[in-house]
């Protein structure tokens, strides 16, 4: 078994918790994982990147490389589009359709890429595309779109709905377990 | 505390796990990406001692003398702190420890968060002291554990080398206990440590001596890991450049060496004689390469195959051995960048507004301000390195006779770290410049570290906070003004008034990161007395988008700060006075 998963958004939407809930997934199944994360610059609101990699066997180096990740999980359209390369042949798309403007774009120094939603199509084996935002807006709080991507990636992932639901008590703050085991189950139905 | 006893962990965070296990009681660091979190970490143990210093010099000289006092010390930064704490490191290098030193330093391959891609190894080569280089979560913690071993055994300093991707990257950690250590007495010795010229050269010949006896017993070493397969080709790797080598060739032969200075030369020389081509794969310089060619031992790949450039990969070594690129058929190449921002309601915003409507000269300084580079504001000339600022402007003074329109400015915990002395040396020497400190209370681009200035420690408890204006008045500024960014026609005036001053001043800038103090909360909105002037777009904010051609406020990202509102010339945006959150 091997799983790579990438994990995609815009500095300061909060994608460290999805990469930590998968971590610790792997670890209490057994697997060996790797995750590799953006720190420092970018988490102002550039492109940020998780690498997630699950193995039954050693994980080697802790990157995803092009055409590798089983999984993309894209907290907003224009950086599924951007690690759109790295996904397999055939691969699962899970995203969060809001769209936040880069500043070239918002400045008009350049375009929003034309065919960008049926690129996403073409090149995904499955795409879910869906407004994860609000769900997770639904459920209490926009900070929840992690597990809302979660819950609809979990069907792609081997572990039981009793894993999720431990690990999301053990690594949520205390007063906001039960709404993220909400949104984690929204996000199944989406 | 009941913990299991594997734990999924930040490389950064198995240093700190390893310190605490190997007994370190005292860290002082300075923060800088990647090796922020190691003392973030550290702080949370109750057995440590941990504290930012203002620089990285005071947070090894801080070190060096806990060593002293018979402690386990760490003392971490990035590639270039080490730079500036260069000094006193590369004579404790010659006088050795009393208890173990590490000196942790994270290099950015790739350029993430810095302004250069040095090698930190040269450093460590030329100081003459052993460096360990770890390549994941595991060996961080376990590495760290066996530095103060070396250190204490071989009485040297010891260099711990990590970078971004392994500072940075999460792994499957085995946890230990914490041996707790008796502190080490201190003696007098000034022949030990007083480095004067009779006693430096004679710590010099001992250094020497040490070095050879470590090159000589790290080849039994099981961290320099000899793993045969298919002999006609061997690998000699270390760190992360081990991991990508591997993936990409897993039946080869490989020693992948775990101590990087001084190289392990006899065990290097058997490997390359069991082995049919060698290679050498390694991230940044040719470090180890170059040596080992020195020896005249014949390397058949090292940088003529691999780049000195970025981050390496395992698809990168497939293709330099000859393997097809794999193809991509999606092309993205028409995806617009994402640089980074200022953050919706940074404080910085107002200032770099009023620079660049007034095209201010900005000798600029490193910290969230920096990407006031960028457009839309793009108000700033300059960027070197931390506290520089204040000298170029200085320099550029005096070469041009000129300070018109122009200003030095840097960050609360830059002037703190650095840039003091520079405004020392412009009051001095007669300059009449006018130097902005932003003062947001914090060091905000490594993600909020408190610093002198904070009122707070790095364990968040209080302290005494270094009042900025005092401190200036103190270096001879006679002219210090203190002003809130967001006041937008006070700086104006102010900057105005300050920069065609015949003497030197300094502005003060005064307002709370966004990040730490909260924020108003209640969105502001573009209402129908819009005019599309698009004044506001030229903040540069997160929160304002074009919609069908006009201005608006995306809710869900504005905090309610309100500066849009103020560089409206039409009092077109206004607060819609509900709270979101
Ligand atoms: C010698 C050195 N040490 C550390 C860093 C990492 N670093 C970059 S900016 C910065 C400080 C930023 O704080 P401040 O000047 O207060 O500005 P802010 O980001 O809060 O606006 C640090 C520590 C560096 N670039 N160089």
């Amino acid at each position: 078994m091997k799983t790579n998963i990438l994990i995609v958004g815009v500095g300061g939407q909060g994608t460290l918790l999805a990469s930590v809930l998968l971590g610790n997934l792997a670890l209490e199944d057994g697997y060996d994982v790797k995750l590799s994360e953006v720190h420092g610059m970018s988490q102002r609101g550039g492109s940020v990147v998780t690498h997630v990699k699950i193995s039954d066997e050693k994980v080697g180096a802790p990157l995803i490389e092009e055409g590798e990740a089983d999984i993309i999980l894209a907290f907003e359209q224009l950086e599924a589009y951007r690690w759109l390369p790295w996904l397999k042949e055939g691969g699962s798309l899970y995203v969060n359709v809001q769209q936040i403007l880069p500043m070239p774009v918002v400045l008009g120094d350049a375009p929003w890429p034309e065919n960008l939603e049926e690129a996403l199509k073409q090149r995904a084996g499955k795409v879910k595309a869906f407004n994860a935002l609000e769900i997770a807006e639904e459920c209490g709080s926009d900070k929840a779109v992690n597990v809302v991507l979660l819950g609809a990636a979990a069907r792609d992932l081997p572990f039981s709905e009793e894993a999720w639901m431990r690990v999301i008590s053990e690594k949520v703050k205390g007063n906001f377990v039960e709404m993220n085991k909400f949104a984690f189950q929204r996000g199944q139905q989406a | 505390m009941s913990e299991k006893n594997r734990q999924i962990m930040l490389g950064n965070e198995a240093f700190a796990r390893g310190a605490w296990e190997a007994g370190v009681t005292v860290v002082s660091s300075y923060p800088g990406t990647p090796s922020t979190e190691v003392t973030e970490a550290a702080a949370k143990y109750d057995e440590i001692h941990a504290e930012w210093a203002p620089n990285e010099k005071v947070g090894v000289e801080t070190a060096m003398g806990a060593s002293l006092g018979g402690a386990r010390a760490l003392s971490c930064m990035k590639h270039v702190g080490l730079n500036v704490a260069a000094d006193p490191f590369y004579t404790a290098a010659y006088t050795g420890v009393n208890g173990g030193f590490v000196l942790l330093v994270a290099d950015d391959n790739g350029c993430h968060s810095s302004q250069n891609e040095q090698d930190s190894r040269y450093h460590g080569r030329s100081a003459g002291v052993p460096i360990l280089e770890p390549a994941d979560a595991q060996e961080c913690k376990d590495y760290i554990r066996l530095a103060y071993d070396i250190s204490e055994k071989y009485d040297t300093v010891v260099l711990l080398r990590s970078n971004t991707r392994i500072s940075h990257s999460r792994g499957i950690v085995e946890l230990g206990e914490r041996t707790e250590r008796e502190i080490i007495p201190y003696e007098k010795n000034v022949n030990k440590y007083v480095a004067m010229p009779a006693m430096a050269r004679k710590l010099h010949v001992a250094q020497e001596e040490r070095l050879a006896q470590i090159a000589a017993d790290s080849c039994e070493w099981d961290i320099n890991d000899v793993q045969m397969g298919d002999e006609s080709i061997g690998i000699i790797t270390s760190g992360i450049a081990y991991q990508y080598a591997k993936d990409a060739l897993p039946d080869v032969s490989f020693l992948k060496l775990g101590i990087v200075n001084p190289l392990p030369k006899a065990l290097i020389r058997d490997f390359a004689s069991n082995v049919g081509k060698l290679y050498v794969i390694e991230e940044g310089d040719p470090f180890i390469e170059e040596q080992i060619r020195s020896w005249g031992i014949p390397v058949t790949g090292g940088k003529d195959m691999f780049t000195i450039q970025g981050e390496y990969s395992a698809n990168m070594i497939r293709e330099a051995f000859g393997e097809d690129p794999a193809e991509h058929d999606v092309d993205v190449s028409d995806a617009p960048g994402r640089p980074p921002l200022l953050c919706a309601g940074c404080p910085h915003r107002g200032l770099f507004h009023v620079l660049s409507k007034k095209k201010t000269r900005v000798f600029g300084d490193i910290g969230c301000y920096t990407l006031s580079a960028l457009p839309p504001t793009s108000s700033m000339d300059t960027t070197l390195c931390m506290g520089a600022s204040i000298g170029m402007a200085h320099g550029f003074e005096w070469a041009t006779g000129s300070k018109e329109n122009t200003v030095a400015v840097l960050g609360d915990s830059t002037f703190l770290h650095s840039g003091i002395t520079g405004l020392i040396n412009m009051s001095y020497n007669g300059s009449k410049g006018t130097v902005i400190i932003l003062d947001n209370r914090i060091t905000g681009m490594t993600g909020h570290q408190q610093n002198p200035a904070s009122g707070k420690n790095a364990k968040g408890e209080p302290a005494p906070a270094v009042d900025l204006k005092e401190l200036c008045q103190a270096c001879g500024v006679k002219h210090v003004v203190e002003v809130d960014p967001f006041e937008l026609e006070e700086v104006e005036r102010i900057v105005e008034e300050e920069t065609s001053r015949d003497e030197l001043s300094v502005i003060i800038t005064k307002r709370p990161c966004a990040m730490i103090v909260k924020q108003p909360g209640i969105p502001m909105v573009v209402t129908d007395r819009c005019r599309n002037c698009r004044m506001c777009m030229k903040i540069g904010c997160p929160a304002i988008e074009i919609k069908d051609g006009r201005p608006i406020v995306v809710p869900e990202r504005c905090v309610g700060c309100g500066l849009c509102a103020r560089v409206c010339p039409f009092d077109a945006i206004e607060s819609t006075g509900k709270e979101e959150k």
